[in-house]
C-alpha cells in the first residue's frame, strides 16, 4: 500500500507494540515504513498499536525518562540500552503563586525546558532516532523553527548518526548556536519555516536526501508519538489522574493532537479514571491560522504568513490544524491567541510568580491562560495544567528590554541606600 | 503555455517514476486537467470529490502557495514550475 522509498522489509523491524501505519483520514492501513502520507488520500499516517497489558507499577518501576512508557511507544523493548538522549520526566510544577494571582484553585506548569536540549522536542526526536535506526538511515534531518534543529543535532551526535538540519535564516541567535554546536550541518534558508518545510518535502523525493531520516517528514508518524509522553507524565505526576483543563501551544498542531491521543490511551488501558478533560489551544496573534478558523466556525485552515516573536510557533500552514479544531470543539475547550506584548507580559508573570523562565511559546500558553480566565472561559475550580515547552534563555531578545538591572551603582552602602530610595 | 510539474514520491506510480513532467494550461485547473488526461487517476489524488484541492495537499505555482493566490484559478504562465507537496507537520 504505502510507497516506501527504501527496500526495507518489515520482518527485520522492531517497533515494540506498533503494528502498522494507519491513515487518520480514511483509515487505510499500510506496513510500518518511512512514510508519512496516505497513498489513497494524502492524509497523515499514524501508528496503530496492539498494546500489551500495562500496569501503573510497571511504569513506575521504569527509568525517570520517557522510556518508562516504552510499552506504549513505537520503540523496541531494549531502547533503554541504546544511545539516545533519554529525555522527559520533566517537572510538573505546582504553581500556587500564579494560581493565586489568576484566581485559580489548582494550577500546574509542565516545565519541558528541563529536557536535555531545553525543549519538548527531545521527546519526539528520541522516538524518531529509533525509527531511523530501524530503517537503516545514516543521516538525521529536519525542517525546524529552531528548537527541533538543536534536538536533532544533539540526538544524532549521541546516537552516532550524521545530521543535516534546515532552519529559516532569521532565527534567534541562541537557537542557531544550539543547532550548530553539536556538529553536523546546519543550513539556513532564506525564507519562512513554511518555505523550509516545502524545501525538505522536495529534498525527500530527491537522491540528495536518499537514506535520510527527516524526523518531522518521513519519520513523522513515529516522531509525533513522542508528544504522547507529555500526556502520560502529566497524568502520572498528578497521581494517575487526567487534568480537567490543559492549555497547549499550537504550531503544527501535532503536539496537541498527540496529548489528546495519550489521554485517551490511558483511559482505554485502564490506567486512569475516565473523566472529561478540556483542551485549550494557544497561538500567537501574529501566527494564528487555527485560532482564526476556530473563531470563524470553520473546519479548514487558511494559511497565513507569520509575524510574531513566538518563532517556535511560527508555522503559517499547520498540517494538524484541522485536528486541533476538532479536539478543541469535541472536548469543550477553545482556541485563543495573544499579542506579542501579552506574550512578553506572560513570560514575566510566570518568571515572577513561579521562578520558571519560559521561552516565547510558554508566554503564549500562559498569556492565553490568563486571557481565558479573565474572560470567564476557564473553570477556576477545575484542575488546570499549562505547558511550557521551551527555555527562556533561547529567546532572550523577547524580554531583554524589560529585564535590565534595577540600578547600576558604585560598590558603596551609600550608593545602594540612594538607589533604594 | 508549457509548464513543469514536480510530482511527489507518493504520486510517481502514476508518472512511471518521473519526478517532473511537463504540463499545459493557462490556470492551475487547466494544468491539473491535462495532467489527469496524461496520467489517468492522478487528478483524484490531488482533488477531492467536490473538486477542491485536498486539505493535506499543498500546491505551489512558482514560490507561491496557491491558497494565498487564486487556488485552482491561479494563473500558470509559460515556463513556471508547479509543485505538488503533501502537507507535513513541523516544529
Amino acid at each position: 500500500m504505502a510507497l516506501a522509498s527504501t527496500e526495507t522489509t518489515t520482518t527485520s523491524l522492531d517497533f515494540g507494540p506498533a503494528v502498522a501505519l494507519s491513515c487518520r483520514e480514511c483509515g487505510a492501513r499500510s506496513p510500518l515504513g518511512p512514510d508519512f502520507a496516505c497513498t489513497e488520500c494524502f492524509g497523515p499516517l499514524e501508528i496503530a498499536y496492539e498494546f500489551p497489558r500495562v500496569t501503573r507499577e510497571q511504569i513506575a518501576a521504569g527509568p525517570a525518562n520517557i522510556w518508562r512508557y516504552r510499552a506504549l511507544l513505537p520503540v523496541p523493548a531494549d531502547v533503554t540500552a541504546k544511545r539516545n538522549m533519554a529525555p522527559g520526566w520533566t517537572k510538573l510544577v505546582k504553581a500556587d503563586n500564579l494560581a493565586r494571582e489568576l484566581g485559580l484553585r489548582s494550577l500546574h506548569v509542565k516545565d519541558d525546558s528541563g529536557n536535555p536540549t531545553h525543549s519538548f522536542k527531545d521527546r519526539v526526536v528520541a522516538i524518531a532516532v529509533e525509527a531511523a535506526r530501524n530503517f537503516g538511515f545514516h543521516t538525521l534531518s529536519c525542517s525546524s523553527t529552531g528548537n527541533l534543529a538543536g534536538a536533532v543535532t544533539a540526538a544524532a551526535a549521541r546516537a552516532g548518526l550524521d545530521a543535516c538540519v534546515f532552519i529559516p535564516s532569521d532565527l534567534e541567535q541562541a537557537k542557531i548556536v544550539m543547532a550548530s554546536v553539536y556538529g553536523g550541518r546546519l543550513v539556513a534558508i532564506d525564507g519562512s519555516y513554511d518555505d523550509v518545510n516545502r524545501f525538505c518535502s522536495e529534498l525527500i523525493g530527491d537522491e540528495l536526501g536518499d537514506r535520510w531520516g527527516f524526523v518531522n517528514v518521513n519519520l513523522r508518524p513515529y516522531y509525533a508519538e513522542g508528544s504522547k509522553t507529555l500526556a502520560y507524565e502529566i497524568a502520572e505526576q498528578l497521581g494517575w489522574r487526567l487534568p480537567e483543563q490543559i492549555i497547549v501551544p499550537v504550531a503544527s498542531g501535532s503536539q496537541l493532537t498527540k496529548i489528546d491521543k495519550g489521554f485517551k490511551e490511558l483511559v482505554t488501558l485502564g490506567l486512569v479514571e475516565d473523566r472529561p478533560y478540556k483542551i485549550f489551544a494557544a497561538q500567537a496573534e501574529g501566527c494564528s491560522p487555527v485560532s482564526a478558523a476556530y473563531k470563524a466556525g470553520h473546519d479548514v485552515i487558511r494559511p497565513v504568513k507569520p509575524d510574531t516573536i513566538a518563532k517556535s510557533l511560527a508555522i503559517g500552514n499547520p498540517a494538524d490544524g484541522p485536528y486541533v479544531l476538532d479536539i478543541a470543539r469535541r472536548t469543550g475547550g477553545a482556541v485563543e491567541d495573544v499579542t506579542d506584548a501579552e506574550i512578553v507580559d506572560a513570560i514575566r508573570l510566570l518568571a515572577r510568580t513561579e521562578g520558571v523562565f519560559a521561552e516565547t511559546a510558554g508566554g503564549v500558553t500562559v498569556g492565553v491562560l490568563r486571557k481565558l480566565v479573565a474572560e470567564g472561559r476557564l473553570d477556576p475550580d477545575a484542575e488546570t495544567v499549562v505547558l511550557n515547552t521551551g527555555e527562556g534563555l533561547k529567546t532572550l531578545d523577547a524580554v531583554a528590554d524589560h529585564a535590565r538591572p534595577t540600578a547600576v551603582i558604585r560598590p558603596s552602602l551609600d550608593a545602594f541606600r540612594a538607589a533604594l530610595a | 503555455m508549457s509548464v513543469s510539474v514536480r510530482i511527489p514520491t507518493i504520486l510517481r506510480t502514476y508518472t512511471n517514476g518521473a519526478a517532473e513532467v511537463s504540463g499545459e494550461g493557462a490556470t492551475l485547473r487547466e494544468v491539473l486537467e491535462k495532467l489527469d488526461a496524461d496520467f489517468p487517476g492522478i487528478g483524484a489524488r490531488i482533488l477531492d470529490e467536490t473538486g477542491k484541492i485536498r486539505r493535506f495537499v499543498n500546491v505551489y505555482v512558482g514560490e507561491e502557495d496557491v491558497r494565498f493566490a487564486d487556488n485552482l484559478e491561479t494563473a500558470t504562465p509559460s515556463g513556471v514550475q508547479i509543485s505538488i507537496i503533501p502537507a507535513v507537520a513541523g516544529g
